[in-house]
């Protein structure tokens, strides 16, 4: 059965998911009475606003940018946690954001969601194996009790746990092993595409290096594609093939992992990359980048990163940068469309004015 | 080691251990944890989550919730033993000669007092001075951490502060009395990544200015690196490894420092898989007889599951593990 | 006992009850004296309510075994006190020991009742306000609000009355229980709607509801699977101290003369018809049912107490 759905037959060789202009507002307003009495204005907060990328079938999409860049917001936008304000997500050439819940059932099964913390993501009343088969009985995918059973082992073995964990409760397991417990539920539907939201940034270094390794092979294994949020640019690193990076609600910067981690051109990459503690040692004089993270709700004109930049000059203050084609992918930047910026990571930038 | 030890270090800790009495025993959080910081040196704890770095923090500052308690050992500040005071005498240690960071801003500051009155308060308590005095040095401390427009800001609460300018204030609350030794517990973690460079850039650079020695406690290697001159890798309450940054970064020899650093991925480091250490760290009432590495350990052999492997002294640090016993460097 | 390989690859049960045995509610539960006292005094109240036909040594409504002449016989401690009748007996040589336990029966139904159709009511109610949201749940909520600006005991009063004078007085009585069972409770929902409500707020936006939706989960399936057994912790323990109040208001219209008849008296009809002896030496017929009222109230409200406390991390 799985395998005559699969074998659609439309746009085999496009993406696997392509969004275009993506935009989520959240009406931040207090209430109406409030408003009225004390003379406040309406409050949209555009969480995500006008995004476009694609993702190739078996490949890993990344998106980085920290806390209030809107990523997440993506992320459940694509897995349909939020209606979206405007834009569209296609699936296999299907738009998403037009179907009602019914339309959208045999479609769900394909797409399933890895969350951040594995403490909150499994319902703490559930024996494991329920958890696990919980999308299998949604969907009706298996029928019998033993054969579902059947499956929910199989799977406990693929993520490295053992058939009898089935029987435990989730507090049983340790922070690693509810992952992966997540992403047995997640890989129970058959699913072609994960949404993974920080899926490591609640664990440990040693036991975050198993989930990779283990989300890795299981891509290998399964022809897996993924979208994977993360503010960790090494783990980001390690597991894509093309980064976005997102600033308050917009992509800035969109290329191949290697090239954009080794010739990055917007500004505001060059300084996430320069913020990393260098871990080699390598005596790098890092330049701290000044300023913080706007407030969302009443973002800078122009380039939202501009009172940030160094390079920012009048066009940047007055005019909002569209995401351009470059020599390495694309960046949103006036100044490296007008080739005003030095080589990436070379050049120190001239101090800020003040 | 470059830095002579030229006196005797700020701040000793000799056989700490920390233990919390349940109903099913006793667990046993911080076990026989030694060493020492020199004047103005910082020394980076690194463990992961459970491996009781911020509670041994936490029991040299006096500021274990009960039912936990200080079950061993002894802490010496500048000579004099601090382990043992009454609450009232710690409470003024705290503070004067001991200045804390926490992970979380927000909790160090009181929500319904403006940042300058705390600030003054706590330089009121802690040196003899004028308020008009106290609260000049606010505002010159405020300047240091970075704030700008400090003389208007000191009025400001702190939700009118962002998270990483809130950890600013945090950093200026604890320098206030000019303590000479800061413990800084995971002082970047609830922050961005452009925020952290910024807060261990300042943190480096004013301890540097006030003489301060440093105890970083964090679960970021790379926080470490950038930040410590010697390190301290916890694993299940217990030191596996201790020395120089660069000696335990390059060339980590406790075999759980060795996975830990290859576990970490690296921007620019291509590797199909990441070396893990397979299973977890031992829940706090389930600590293996022995190394309490053994059973995750690729090196482990009978001795390891047996005998508990002191500190053993190597090159310039000290490493936990029965391969480096009696001068072995690593073979079994 | 035959053990087949499919029960071992399944917990057996014996770890079920371990694991309760060994859990910290049953750990708080045994170092509490008071809280071990109070649950043998509620399973006593409750096993002697509940067999009163088969344990009660007299059945005081049987008109045949009730005789004048054993009318106001004093407890069997006093001189004129027969071992007959281990409480005495009241007015009409009804037994006082079986009328409470018979009355003791209506009491702990009504309450038991009144408090389980509150439960319903309140917890749907506030399961669909806090995960559904908008209009709805300011509706709900706003009614909420209404109906607690009223005392309980007005509103049972309201609904009771509506019942006498809208029904026939034969009909009245004979569902006069359901009445006041309907009448008590629906003082009671608002509690359970709105401490459900808050933990539905809590719950509805963690990480395990929202994989849920993911999956596909319809909604009801969501809340009635996922929400409703993460949020049933604080409303058992509401539920316990409500069937303390459940019982008291029973009493109280029992006592005001709006609720049970005479006839099947509850333990408040027993305190309202002994309330008349009471100056004239006859003390025993309202003093006991008084006091099993107050012993049955107070061990129910310590086991709630308990319960609490037990099921709230941050007060342990």
């Amino acid at each position: 059965m799985s395998e005559a759905a699969r074998a659609v037959p439309a746009a085999a060789n496009g993406p696997l998911l392509a969004v275009r202009d993506l935009a989520r507002y959240f009406d931040v307003s207090r209430p109406l009475l409030n408003r009225l009495i004390e003379g406040d204005r309406r409050q949209i907060l555009k969480a995500v606003d006008g995004v476009s990328f694609a993702i190739a079938r078996g490949q890993t999409l990344s998106l980085v940018g920290e806390s209030g860049c809107g990523k997440s917001t993506v992320a459940r936008l694509i897995v349909g946690l939020y209606t979206p304000t405007r834009g569209t997500i296609d699936f296999e050439g299907v738009d998403l954001a037009g179907l009602s819940r019914t339309a959208l059932a045999p479609i769900r099964r394909r797409f399933q969601m890895i969350f951040q913390d594995p403490y909150a993501s499994l319902n703490p009343r559930w024996r494991v194996a329920d958890i696990i088969a919980e999308p299998i009985r949604a969907h009706g995918l298996i029928a019998g009790a033993d054969a579902v059973r059947l499956r929910v082992d199989e799977l406990l073995r693929h993520v490295g746990l053992a058939p009898n964990d089935g029987d435990k409760y989730p507090h049983e397991f340790s922070g690693g092993q509810r992952q992966r417990i997540s992403i047995a539920r997640a890989l129970s539907s058959n699913p072609d595409f994960l949404v993974c939201d920080e899926p490591t940034s609640a664990l440990d270094v040693s036991v975050q290096a198993q989930i990779l390794n283990l989300m890795k092979a299981l891509q290998r294994e399964f022809g897996l594609t993924y979208l994977f949020i993360s503010h960790n640019l090494a783990v980001v690193y390690y597991v894509s093939d093309r980064v976005g990076v997102m600033y308050l609600g917009r992509l800035v910067e969109l290329a191949e992992a290697k090239t954009l981690f080794a010739r990055p051109q917007h500004p505001y990459t060059r300084m996430l990359l320069d913020a990393i503690p260098d871990l080699e040692m390598s005596g790098r004089a890092r330049i701290p980048v000044a300023g913080e993270v706007p407030n969302p709700l009443a973002p800078p004109t122009g380039c939202a990163f501009h009172p940030r930049c160094p390079w920012a000059n009048e066009r940047c203050r007055s005019e909002r940068p569209e995401l351009k084609a470059t020599p390495t992918g694309a960046a949103a930047c006036h100044a490296v469309e007008e080739r005003r910026l030095p080589d990436a990571r070379v050049v120190a930038p001239p101090a800020l004015p003040s | 080691m470059t830095s002579p030890r030229a006196n005797r270090p700020l701040l000793e800790v000799d056989g700490l251990r920390v233990e919390f009495p349940t109903r099913r025993g006793t667990l046993v959080a911080v076990d026989g944890v030694s060493f020492h910081i020199d004047p103005g040196e910082v020394l980076g704890v690194v463990g992961e989550s459970g491996a009781g770095k911020s509670l041994t923090g936490a029991a040299i500052i006096g500021l274990i919730e009960p039912p936990g308690r200080i079950a061993g050992g002894r802490v010496t500040l500048d000579g004099r033993r601090i382990d043992d005071l009454p609450y009232e005498e710690m409470r003024r240690i705290r503070g004067r000669q001991i200045g804390a960071v926490f992970q979380d801003p927000l909790t160090s500051l009181n929500p319904l007092y403006t940042i300058g009155r705390q600030l003054v308060e706590t330089i009121c308590t802690h040196l003899d001075v004028t308020p008009q005095q106290a609260r000049a040095r606010a505002i010159t401390l405020l300047q240091e951490v970075g704030i700008t427009a400090a003389e208007r800001r000191i009025d400001h609460y702190p939700h009118q502060f962002s998270g990483g300018m809130r950890q600013r204030v945090v950093i200026a609350l604890a320098l206030c009395a000019n303590p000479r030794l800061i413990i800084a517990d995971e002082p970047t973690t609830a922050l961005d990544v452009s925020i952290q460079a910024q807060i261990i850039a300042l943190l480096k650079k004013l301890c540097r200015e006030h003489g301060a020695a440093v105890m970083l406690v964090t679960h970021d290697m790379g926080v470490i690196a950038e930040t410590a001159d010697r390190v301290a890798v916890m694993y299940a309450g217990r030191i596996a490894e201790i020395g120089p940054v660069r000696d335990v970064i390059k060339r980590p020899k406790h075999p759980y420092t060795i996975g830990l650093m290859g576990s970490i991925p690296t921007i620019g480091r291509n590797v199909e898989r990441l070396t893990q250490i397979d299973g977890a760290m031992p829940r706090l009432d389930a600590i293996p007889p022995g190394c309490a590495f053994n059973p995750r350990c690729p090196k482990a052999f009978d001795r390891c599951r047996g005998e508990r492997p002191e500190a053993m002294a190597i090159e310039h640090g000290q490493v936990a593990c029965w391969l480096y016993a009696n001068g072995r460097m690593g073979e079994r | 006992m035959a053990t087949t390989s499919r029960d071992l690859a399944r917990p057996p049960t014996r770890n079920a009850l371990r694991r309760a045995l060994d859990s910290d509610i049953f750990y708080s539960f045994r170092r509490s004296p008071v809280v071990v006292a109070a649950a043998i005094v509620t399973l006593i109240c409750f096993i002697g309510a509940v067999c009163a036909p088969w344990l009660a040594p007299h059945n005081p409504f049987d008109l045949k075994t009730l005789n004048l002449i054993d009318a106001f016989t004093p407890p069997a401690w006093m001189d004129e006190g027969t071992r007959k009748f281990l409480l005495g007996t009241d007015d009409q040589g009804r037994d006082v020991l079986s009328t409470i336990m018979y009355g003791a029966r209506i009491s702990l139904a009504v309450g038991f009742f009144s408090v389980l159709f509150a439960m319903t009511l309140g917890v749907s109610l506030g399961l669909i306000s806090g995960y559904v949201g908008g209009a709805l749940d300011a509706f709900i909520m706003r009614v909420a609000d209404v109906q607690l600006s009223f005392p309980a005991i007005l509103i049972a009063l309201l609904i009771d009355g509506l019942a006498r004078t809208t029904l026939p007085r034969d009909v009245h009585d004979r569902v006069i229980v359901y009445v006041l069972i309907l009448a008590i409770g629906i003082t009671g929902w608002v509690q359970y709607a709105r401490t459900v409500r808050g933990s539905t707020l809590v719950e509805k936006n963690k990480e395990y509801v929202q994989a849920a939706r993911v999956i596909g989960r319809h909604p009801v399936a969501i809340m009635a699977r996922h929400v409703l057994p993460n949020v049933m912790g604080p409303v058992l323990v509401i539920a316990t101290i409500n069937l303390a109040i459940a019982i008291l208001t029973e009493a109280t219209l029992s006592f005001l003369g709006v609720g049970v008849p005479p006839t099947q008296p509850s333990l408040g009809t027993l305190i309202r018809v002994g309330n008349d002896f009471l100056f004239s030496g006859e003390w025993w017929i309202t003093i006991f049912p008084g006091a099993a009222l107050v012993v049955m109230v107070l061990a129910v409200n310590l086991l709630g107490d308990w319960l609490r406390d037990a099921l709230n991390p941050k007060l342990r």
